[in-house]
């Protein structure tokens, strides 16, 4: 190409025999978007309109919320109720934005292979749940659910949870220095029946503290997942948050 | 002498570093990591102190041509075999996990082997191991011979080429010892993270310095897009990657972000590297490799600046369509939906570019197997091209959201476009870098396109018929007013679906395999396979005659 740029605005040709001004040109180009649209999440109000009860989760939740991490359950589960009728009706209210506000990181999944699980918690009995995680064709015979019986052979041995919680602190969780110093004791509070688990649900509202897994003589990887799942969709009282949408209109926001 | 010294003692004591901090490790996988890396930097010590020419003899094991002294070929070598070799590893993978979600008995019960683990092995194994591989290699081979200049900083270019595979065996093992960030396709934690992120700077280094060493006036179309590619991936990489380990010696971090920003800076990402992984770098393989196959110029120059412009700058936006109807503000939403609208147009202005230039050479099809790959990866990539603008809207998505429509779209983009074109570029380098008069055998070349495309339309239709099934089953209403449908039905109605989905599998490995073969034995420098020509005329005698009988 020999076009040279005589009264041109723009000659595309200087970009393409300067590698620094194509490179810069390229990058000013796809960072617009990010820009236009990710940046405004983090200062628009009403991106996260403020719900009742929600809370960061107790040490032996986020536990098993780390669990369900590492053995990859998002490939296959949802935690994002859409709202359609046929999903409300099947998993329940759909999801609101500040329930997952304390999720680092956000679990909604891309894909059912399962059913969603944003609001599984009270649903089934925690033997239900163990005995499924064991065996899932025990319960529903046309699961195709991998088995997970380690879990509850394995006992939770987190490494400190403290750490845990500060780094989750250092990202924005509003965990108090006393819920991070008695981190590894409320653990374990949560999962024995017969520990004071008062300060524990003083300190989180709705903690649901007992033996999950039926082996009260240890604390289990299981105990930990089944915990988790318990109180998914349970800390909201969605009802009453149907009010706060109606109050949002009316205020014209 | 005092170099030699100066190196191996700097290997070593990066192996007495990882192998403190396998001893101070947190968690067992931080261990095995580390292990890992000490055992790399001990090999590379014990072999920098050896007197052998290590690399020498891998040369001649591996029958590489010397060094011709123009371009500097050996590790876009390295990046064929790494290639052929993590693409048949990914595929298996692939295979295995499908065979799990008809036959759940597959998962052995072990956490190892569980689809949970197995799944993201897989997604890397395609994606950043076979297609990183494939990118690399083929920018190395094609930005030294558009700028007419050899590769800027050959240690460096060693490095990424090794540095890369750290990464990925590091992510792999990774994924199967539950080290994982839990967002798909960024799965990798903030260690391997950083070192992916140190790689990246070398490979844009060695990209970059190679465009300034150029003895050519303009920068090729292809090298905008690897140029877009790497520069991208890096931005988007380390910004959604930003997290906070919990110990600086264990594997565990959490996420910078959460809930609603941390989904759509996760759909940034995911979507963009799709992009710009998945199409802009395969795009710049398609500027080079399809008109130098087919011998003729890139048909419209206008058209590739247009396309390239619009593409890169309309992708960015097209993220959240994989959150429609999720807790992320509506107009976010909309964000998405109409720019994957807009984005069909660059989309095609690209598949157009590729396909018209082989105006004038369209009997090709016929006669070259590879020009044939290269035109069903084109076709393939305006199929998926069109589909994934139609399932970004909002009410097509209500409907395939969720479902296997979608990892039906995805195949159809990776098996057709990314596959077929990397498979066709692979049997475009061999014989080039190798020295060899032509592939071992066409023939073969002509039954891998057979497999893979059979493999990809059982792939592509039975996942269609899935999707749109869940879809359907999931909101189906009874006279009653109840669902009809209990979960577990539709579960058990998807069995044939996936049976034929692994079918597609299958088919598409086996043609895999058969590439490995042809491109073994061309490696060899074995025989040519005795074979019917491609693109012979068949010879008759009978025929052989004046057509108007001759008086006698």
């Amino acid at each position: 190409m020999e076009t040279k740029a005589k009264g041109k605005l723009f000659d595309h040709g200087r970009l393409e025999r300067n590698v620094s001004l194509l490179g810069i040109a390229a990058l000013i180009v796809v960072a617009i978007g990010g820009i236009v649209e990710i940046a405004p999440l983090f200062w628009i109000d009403n991106t996260i309109e403020k719900v009742e009860g929600m809370r960061p989760y107790t040490p032996l939740e986020l536990a098993g919320r780390n669990i369900y991490i590492r053995e990859g359950c998002y490939n296959c589960h949802s935690q994002m109720i859409r709202p359609f009728r046929d999903e409300t009706e099947r998993y329940g209210h759909y999801s609101l934005a500040a329930e997952s506000m304390f999720d680092h990181p956000f679990q909604w999944g891309s894909k059912r292979t399962g059913p969603d699980l944003a609001r599984v918690g009270g649903k089934y009995s925690d033997e239900w749940h163990v005995q499924h995680l064991k065996d899932p064709r025990a319960v529903v015979p046309e699961s195709i659910m991998p088995t997970y019986a380690f879990l509850s052979e394995r006992e939770l041995k987190p490494a400190d949870m403290r750490k845990d919680l500060t780094a989750l602190n250092d990202v924005g969780v509003p965990y108090t220095k006393d819920d991070i110093a008695k981190a590894n004791d409320d653990l374990k509070a949560q999962a024995d029946p017969d520990a004071d688990s008062s300060d524990l649900i003083k300190r989180y509202p709705k903690a649901q503290a007992r033996d999950f897994d039926g082996n009260p003589g240890k604390v289990t990887e299981m105990d930990a997942l089944v915990a988790y799942l318990q109180m998914l969709g349970t800390l909201v009282d969605v009802e009453s948050a149907r009010p706060q949408e109606t109050l949002s209109k009316e205020s014209g926001q | 002498m005092e170099q030699l010294v100066w190196k191996t003692g700097g290997w070593f004591a990066l192996a007495t570093l990882a192998f403190l901090a396998m001893l101070g490790a947190a968690d067992f996988g931080f261990a095995v990591h580390m292990a890992i890396v000490c055992a790399a930097a001990l090999a590379v010590a014990v072999l920098t102190m050896r007197r052998a020419d290590y690399e020498g003899i891998a040369r001649g094991w591996l029958k590489m041509p010397a060094d011709q002294g123009v371009y500097d070929d050996d590790p876009i070598r390295w990046g064929v075999i790494a290639t052929v070799f993590w693409g048949l590893a990914g595929l298996l993978a692939g295979l295995y996990i499908a065979l799990q979600l008809a036959f759940p008995a597959l998962n052995l019960g072990l956490e190892y082997t569980s689809f949970g683990r197995l799944r993201p092995l897989h997604t890397s194994a395609v994606i950043f191991a076979f297609g990183g591989n494939a990118l690399i290699a083929t920018s190395f081979y094609v930005v030294q011979r558009t700028c007419r200049a050899r590769l800027a900083f050959p240690a460096l270019a060693r490095f990424v080429f090794w540095g890369y595979q750290l990464f990925i065996v590091l992510a792999a093992t990774g994924y199967l010892l539950g080290i994982t960030e839990g967002r798909e396709y960024a799965e990798p934690e903030w260690y391997v993270d950083l070192w992916l992120t140190i790689v990246w700077v070398a490979y844009l280094l060695v990209f970059g310095g190679t465009v300034l060493r150029r003895r050519e006036p303009h920068i090729y179309v292809a090298n905008w897009f690897y140029l877009s590619f790497i520069l991208t991936i890096a931005m988007l990489h380390i910004v959604n990657n930003l997290s906070m380990p919990v110990s600086w010696l264990g594997s565990k971090s959490y996420s910078a972000f959460a809930g609603v920003q941390d989904a759509l800076t996760q759909w940034w990402y995911g979507h963009n590297a799709v992009g710009f992984f998945l199409t802009a770098g395969f795009l710049a393989m398609m500027y080079y490799f399809v008109p130098k196959q087919a011998e003729r110029p890139v048909y419209s120059y206008r058209l590739s600046i247009i396309h390239f412009w619009s593409l890169i700058f309309l992708y960015i936006w097209a993220g959240p369509h994989h959150l429609h109807y999720t807790a992320l503000p509506d107009w976010a939403q909309t964000f998405g939906m109409v720019f994957s609208i807009m984005l069909w147009m660059p989309s095609w202005g690209g598949m157009i570019n590729g396909l018209m230039t082989l105006n004038g050479a369209w009997d090709r099809i016929r006669t070259d197997p590879i020009i044939r790959m290269m035109v069903m990866a084109l076709a393939f990539y305006g199929m998926s091209t069109f589909e994934g603008p139609m399932m970004s809207v909002k009410t097509v998505n209500s409907l395939s959201h969720y479902t296997d429509w979608t990892i039906g779209h995805v195949h159809s983009g990776a098996l057709g476009w990314n596959g077929l074109i990397t498979f066709a570029c692979l049997y475009y380098l061999t014989p080039r870098l190798w020295k060899r008069e032509r592939l071992y055998s066409l023939r073969l070349v002509n039954w891998h396109f057979w497999l893979a495309t059979v493999g990809i339309v059982l792939y592509a239709a039975s996942m269609w018929v899935a999707g749109i099934m869940e879809g359907l089953m999931w909101r189906e209403y009874g006279a009653d007013g109840y669902l009809v449908y209990a979960f577990s039905e539709v579960v058990k109605a998807t069995f044939p679906l996936y049976l034929i989905r692994a079918a597609g599998g299958l088919l598409y490995l086996t043609g895999a395999v058969i590439m490995a073969w042809n491109i073994g034995r061309t490696i060899a420098g074995s025989p040519l396979r005795e074979e019917k020509p491609m693109n012979d005329a068949a010879y008759d005698a009978a025929a052989d005659r004046p057509l108007i009988a001759q008086p006698a």
